[in-house]
Parts: C-alpha cells; sequence; structure tokens
C-alpha cells in the first residue's frame, strides 16, 4: 500500500508539466527533434518537450491511449483516419521533403532518371525475372504507406506483391533497412533526411528522386483529448511561425551541405499543388490541410484551403 | 523417583520403525551413554527426549509429570552435525539467553566458552571454524542456558583426538554440578571412560541396560555381547 | 575492428550523455530491486514460513513467473498505464518510476523464489536448533529469517542484474526518452543500445553494451568477495 502511495504521488506530479509528441523514427533519427526543436521550443515558451519515435501506427496507438498530446507524422491517409476516428484536430503540415528511390550504383534495373511509378513497374518486372531485389520496410511506417501508394499508383497491390521472393521484407527502421539493401546490391524507398545520414555508410545511390508521388509530407495533430492541449497549441503556432519555420530549413545545411526538410512556409508554386494533391483532404468543394470539423479552438490560426476546380 | 521415566515408546517414520517398545529410566546427575550402530534409533530418542519428536505410541514423563512444551529448554540437544548461526561465537552461545530476554549474558557466555576450552574465540565468524570448533560453540551454547539435562550426540565425532579428555572431563564435573547428561555415542571406549551407566540400543530395541560392567565389559545379553565384540556388522 | 570498440568505448565514457544514461540505469533498476526487496521479503517470509491452504500453488506460480519474457511483460503493462487505460490515473508511462515497477514486477519472482529457497533450505536444523534453546515459534521464524540472509544477498544481486539488463520494459515503459538537458528523460542503457543498433551504429552500441556488462559482473564479483569474507556461501 505505501508503494502504491509512492507511486502515484510521484507520477501524478510528472504528467503534467511537459509536452508528449509521438513522432516517427525516420524524422525522430535524423536529429532535429532532440537537437533543435525542442531546446529552441523551450528557450521560446519555457515548456518542456519529450519526443517518443515509434513509428506511425504506435504514435497513433499511443494517441488513442491518451499517452500523446500531438502526434507529428508523415502518412496522410492514416491522419484522415485518425481524424475522423475522433482523435486528432488542427492538422497543419509543418514541412516536406522527397522519398528517394534508391539502389547500387549499377542500377541493373536501368531506372535512374525514370518516373517514380515507371521506376516502380521497371523493379517489379526485373524482380518477377530475378535480376533484382526490392527492399521494404513492411512496418506500416510513413516510409512503407508512401511505398505501398506507389504499388498501387504503379498498378499492383501490395499485399500480394509482397509475397513474392524478389521482395524482402525488414519489418524494422529506415536505416537498418538501408544497410541491409546496400549489403545485399537491393532496390529501395527511403526518406531523405535518413539517405543523407547514411549516405557514407552505404553503397547505394540516389536514383529516382523527382516526381511528384515522391512528396514526404509531415503533418503535426493535436491529440484532442489532451491535458495539454493549450501548450500543444503553442507548439503549434511556433512552428509555423517564422521562427520555426527558419529553424526547420537550417537543419542540416552544416553537416550535408543542404537541408534535410522544406519548411511549407518557403513552398513553391509546382510543390504547392503536389502537396495538395497527395496531402490535403476534400472538405465541402475545397481541398485543405484539416476539414473544418477537425478544427478546435484555433481561431487565430489559418488553415490552408484551396477551391477544387 | 527419576527424573525421566520412558514407558513403551513406539517411533515410525513411514515405514521404518526407528523405536519399538522402549521404555527407560534416567536418573538425576547421572551420565547415561546409549551406544549401538547407525540407525539403531540413538538419535531418535535424543530427540524424543528433547521433544523434537513425538512419539506414536507411549509415554515420557519427567519428574512424574507428563512432559509437555514448558521444559524446552532445560532439556536441550546438540546435535551430531554441529548447527551454527550466522554470526559470531559470541551470537551463538548466547542465543539461548537472548531468546529468554537475559540482557547481560556476557559472564555466563565467557563462562560456557572457557569450559569447552573456546576462550577469547568470542568475536571470531563461527561459520568459518573448523568442525571441532563450531561443535564445540554448540556445547557451549546450550551449557550457557544452563540445562537440567543436556543431550549430547556423538558429540566429540568430529573433535580433534587432542581435545578430547577435556570435553570428557567437562561432562564429569557437568554432572558433579548437578546435571543430567545422555549420551550416544558408537565409541565404545569413550562409553566405558564416561558413563554411570549405559543402554545397549540396536535396531530400535533396548537389549541392555546397566553398568559399565555389566552391558559393556561382562555383557549378560547376546546381541549386546556380539555388539561389544564386533561381531555384529555396522 | 576491435581498436576501434575500444577506442569508442573510452571516448563515450567521457560523455555526458552517456554519464547521464548509465547513472539511469542504475538508478532505475536499484530503485526497482528496492521496491521489489520491499514487498517481496514479506512474501518470500510468509510463504516460508506460514502454512495456509493454496501455499504450494502460490509458490510454483512464482516460479513460473521466473521465466516471464519482458516484451510481454512491457506490453501488459503500456496497456494498463497508459493514460486512458486502468491503472492510467497512476501517471507511470513514460517515466523512470513506470520502469522501475515494471522491473520490479520482473524480478518480485526473483526475490521469492530464491529467498523461500534459502530459508526452507536450513529451515529443520535451524528451527530445531531454536526449539531445543528454548526459543519461541516467532523467534525461531526470526532466527530462520536471519539465516536466509546469504540467501537475500545473492537474490539481491540477481534481480538487480535482470532488471539493469533487461529491455521491454523500458522500451515499452519508458519509451527511451532523451532530450539533451531535459527533465523527462528515460533513456536507459538498454533502450539505448536497441536505438543505435536499428540505426545501424554498430560500435556505439558495442560500447555502451560493454558498459552494461562491467557493470553486472562488478556486482557480481563484489557480492562474491562479500559472501567469502563473511562465510556465507558456507551452509
Amino acid at each position: 500500500m505505501l508503494v502504491f502511495a509512492v507511486v502515484s504521488l510521484s507520477g501524478c506530479v510528472e504528467q503534467k508539466k511537459v509536452l508528449t509528441i509521438s513522432t516517427t523514427t525516420s524524422l525522430y533519427d535524423t536529429g532535429l527533434l532532440e537537437e533543435v526543436i525542442a531546446p529552441e521550443f523551450k528557450k521560446y515558451s519555457g515548456i518542456d518537450v519529450r519526443f517518443i519515435a515509434k513509428g506511425t501506427g504506435a504514435a497513433i496507438q499511443d494517441a488513442m491511449r491518451g499517452a500523446a498530446d500531438v502526434i507529428f507524422v508523415h502518412a496522410p491517409e492514416k491522419e484522415l483516419e485518425f481524424m475522423k476516428a475522433g482523435y486528432g484536430v488542427n492538422r497543419k503540415v509543418i514541412a516536406y521533403n522527397f522519398f528517394v528511390i534508391v539502389g547500387p550504383p549499377s542500377d541493373p534495373a536501368g531506372i535512374k532518371g525514370l518516373s517514380p511509378i515507371e521506376a516502380m513497374k521497371k523493379i517489379a518486372k526485373l524482380g518477377r525475372e530475378g535480376k533484382i531485389v526490392w527492399v521494404s520496410r513492411g512496418d506500416m511506417s510513413g516510409t512503407n504507406v508512401k511505398e505501398i501508394q506507389l504499388w498501387k499508383l504503379a498498378g499492383f497491390d501490395y499485399d500480394k506483391l509482397k509475397n513474392e521472393g524478389w521482395m524482402h521484407l525488414t519489418g524494422s527502421g529506415m536505416g537498418k533497412t538501408l544497410l541491409y539493401a546496400s549489403n545485399i546490391n537491393a532496390y529501395t524507398l527511403s526518406d531523405t533526411g535518413t539517405y543523407l545520414k547514411y549516405k557514407k555508410l552505404i553503397k547505394l545511390e540516389e536514383l529516382v528522386s523527382k516526381g511528384e508521388e515522391l512528396i514526404n509530407i509531415y503533418s503535426f495533430i493535436v491529440v484532442k483529448n489532451s491535458k495539454n492541449f493549450d501548450a500543444a497549441m503553442i507548439m503549434l503556432r511556433w512552428l509555423v511561425s517564422e521562427d520555426g519555420q527558419n529553424l526547420i530549413a537550417q537543419f542540416g545545411k552544416d553537416e550535408f551541405g543542404k537541408s534535410l526538410f522544406n519548411p511549407i512556409s518557403k513552398v513553391d508554386e509546382k510543390t504547392r499543388e503536389w502537396i495538395v494533391k497527395y496531402g490535403f483532404f476534400e472538405d465541402d468543394g475545397v481541398k485543405t490541410e484539416c476539414p473544418k470539423k477537425f478544427r478546435l479552438a484555433a481561431n487565430s490560426l489559418e488553415f490552408s484551403e484551396v477551391k477544387i476546380q | 523417583m527419576d527424573l525421566i521415566k520412558l514407558e513403551r515408546i513406539w517411533k515410525s517414520f513411514g515405514s521404518i520403525c526407528a523405536l519399538r517398545n522402549v521404555s527407560l529410566n534416567i536418573k538425576e546427575s547421572e551420565v547415561l551413554t546409549i551406544i549401538g550402530s547407525n540407525g539403531s534409533g540413538k538419535t531418535t530418542l535424543l530427540r524424543i527426549l528433547a521433544l523434537l519428536e513425538k512419539p506414536d505410541s507411549g509415554k515420557y514423563y519427567f519428574r512424574g509429570k507428563l512432559a509437555d512444551e514448558s521444559l524446552r529448554g532445560k532439556i536441550t540437544l546438540v546435535p551430531q552435525k554441529p548447527v551454527v548461526f550466522r554470526g559470531t561465537v559470541f551470537y551463538n552461545t548466547m542465543y539461548g539467553l537472548k531468546v529468554r530476554g537475559f540482557k547481560n549474558a556476557k559472564e555466563k557466555v565467557r563462562g560456557a566458552l572457557k569450559k569447552v576450552g573456546l576462550e577469547g574465540y568470542e568475536k571470531r565468524n563461527a561459520k568459518l571454524l573448523s568442525g571441532g570448533e563450531q561443535q564445540r560453540v554448540a556445547i557451549a551454547r546450550a551449557l550457557a542456558i544452563e540445562p537440567e539435562v543436556l543431550l549430547l550426540d556423538e558429540p566429540t565425532s568430529n573433535i580433534d583426538p587432542n581435545s578430547i579428555p577435556a570435553i570428557e572431563k567437562l561432562i564429569r564435573e557437568l554432572v558433579d554440578d548437578g546435571m543430567t547428561v545422555v549420551v550416544a555415542t558408537h565409541n565404545l571406549f569413550q562409553a566405558k571412560r564416561i558413563s554411570d551407566r549405559v543402554v545397549h540400543l540396536h535396531e530400535g530395541k533396548i537389549y541392555s541396560v546397566g553398568s559399565v560392567r555389566n552391558v559393556l565389559e561382562e555383557p549378560k545379553n547376546e546381541v549386546t555381547r556380539k555388539f561389544v565384540l564386533g561381531e555384529l556388522y555396522y | 575492428m576491435i581498436l576501434e570498440t575500444a577506442t569508442r568505448t573510452l571516448e563515450l565514457l567521457t560523455n555526458p550523455a552517456v554519464l547521464d544514461i548509465t547513472l539511469r540505469s542504475i538508478r532505475v533498476s536499484g530503485v526497482a530491486t528496492i521496491l521489489a526487496l520491499v514487498v517481496g521479503l514479506p512474501i518470500a517470509a510468509a510463504l516460508a514460513l506460514l502454512n495456509f491452504k493454496g501455499k504450494e500453488i502460490i509458490k510454483s506460480i512464482f516460479n513460473a513467473l521466473l521465466g516471464i519474457p519482458t516484451v510481454v511483460l512491457g506490453l501488459v503493462l503500456y496497456i494498463l498505464i497508459a493514460p486512458n487505460g486502468v491503472l492510467g490515473y497512476l501517471g507511470l508511462l513514460y517515466t523512470e518510476l513506470g520502469i522501475s515497477v515494471g522491473q520490479m514486477l520482473l524480478i518480485l519472482p526473483i526475490i521469492v523464489s530464491f529467498v523461500v529457497n534459502s530459508i526452507e533450505r536450513v529451515e529443520r536444523e535451524i528451527r530445531d536448533l531454536a526449539y531445543t534453546l528454548g526459543a519461541t515459534e516467532f523467534q525461531t521464524s526470526l532466527a530462520l529469517l536471519r539465516e536466509a540472509y546469504s540467501g537475500v544477498v545473492l537474490a539481491t544481486i540477481a534481480a538487480f542484474n535482470r532488471a539493469i539488463a533487461e529491455l521491454g520494459i523500458a522500451l515499452m515503459i519508458g519509451g527511451n526518452v532523451f532530450v539533451s538537458g531535459g527533465r523527462y528523460n528515460t533513456r536507459v542503457l538498454t533502450t539505448a543500445m536497441q536505438m543505435y543498433v536499428a540505426r545501424g551504429e554498430i560500435e556505439v552500441a558495442i560500447a555502451l553494451g560493454i558498459i552494461l556488462i562491467a557493470i553486472v559482473f562488478s556486482i557480481s564479483l563484489l557480492s562474491n568477495s562479500l559472501q567469502r569474507c563473511y562465510g556465507l556461501d558456507k551452509t
């Protein structure tokens, strides 16, 4: 009984004062969140932040169980489901970059420079001929979800495809997957951030990096019943403010020569169209980053909307 | 009146019968030695006397009254295998006094240790002593509570031969001071040296009771005679 | 490769983040061990000394729980203590205390089984001895518990080592949180290792592993020499 008392007391005290953000391992592993976002936000607002990096599916579980105040992920379809299920509100796109199809420098499948869909078709064809191997994370992460989407656009059903011998499933994080693919000279899909980080450890090269289908959109969604709702909103506003967006833009420039993430505030026209196409949802005649019914106590926030032609 | 009277004691453990119809009187201030081979029932008999076992049938009288819990500490047993508590020799020796609430036991402990020849051993770690030393600690521990009856199961089996005379002398002194001592042993020479009376126990039955002369030197009983002459295999 | 790893390990030892993680590992598992002793010793004493219906069944249950996989325990606890869960009000998820409580449940069977066992080993002879020297039932129980001391020491060591080396609970309940200079960190040696392995930074992972093994070994050695010093390894 004494143990219980001690336990409850200290537990209750801790939980309230920190903002808990569940996020994906690929975002977390770049270091942006730990090294830049958390300390800078603390300086700005005095609020402590902690990140739980688990993967998109697990992040959503956390939010459903009340263990997270915010989810910061990159799987628009799943995000919409999340909001429709009543858990999430006030979604805003924060940043973007591109996924990239990587493979051995010799490129036996000859996909360099092709469009993403054409590349996927070729990979499937040559894979079935036994000439190349494709590595998939198979873990329902944002990257995996994008991969499934690409297969679908190319005319394949991922659930059936993953049983074919030329598809290797690692079930693990991006870094490990890249290392594995490198070791066996295979092709895989990666986010730019992780790829740049691992570039010197692996022998894979960027083969297909252009194409609207490869767009990778990071969004911030507040958990509706969060006990730290106000703090979450403060962070959201800060992330989309000029300060927040600049921090994101700078990250990685020193180490890799180019930024790992592109702030949404500086997006060009063309790319913006892609973001609307792949990351916005239909709502009453417009496409928006957050349908009206999922907006809560967000008066001063502008949610991006585009009329449907 | 005899100090202790055992009437028709039977004791079995499972299918093994340890004591059969044992009747025995023990006189006050005597040294009674129980001799017999291993497995003859000596230890069981001592344990019943110490109230650690209850007989299946039969009666145990102490000073004319049926023996009960209140006798604990008046009769104490030093087992064959020395058992020491974790701690110092002092802690061990003092244990019996401690559980009765004696606060200032130092003198008694010192006295007891002196009697067994372990003077100055108070602070030593009991677990690190040799087997013989531990056995002597066990005896000192029993002496410290000043029992009326001291039961010793093979008391010198682990002790080096040089120390045996002192122990045997101690037994004599204790009895002279009024204690009653019952010793179980298979060492016939020791029995000859220390006993007032001897009991021969074989396969749970008493075959002889009497003086050293009648049991060891000129045994009247056939089985006892064979035992003493070494013709019984054990 | 070995030279690289060795230099890496030495470098890491002076890294404040690594020091933070190491101390946290020791602290979290230390608290877990203390909690397990506080809860487990009375249970062990009761199981060893009292006679009640179902005693053997409870002893068997504790023996069976010795082998519970940490991921299973971690998952069950995660579901229970997540804020929306049954025990959510305790606020244990993603906290050091939460990990400690989880590890406590993991190592409780170790404490109980070891101690019950060490009491039962000496029970007969100590019980007889205390009885024959005039001790009451209660005093005899105390003597038995006192004799079980070396068992308690061994159990504590084994329990601590199991706690500090486990991953499932620390990961699911702790969340491997680490913000530089932050106040809510829960990253420990095991969760850090798995993260570095997942990222492919094997050398760092190995270096952390060496630190972990060093802790486990030195505690075992310490316990062994203490036992020999006091003759506790002799029954």
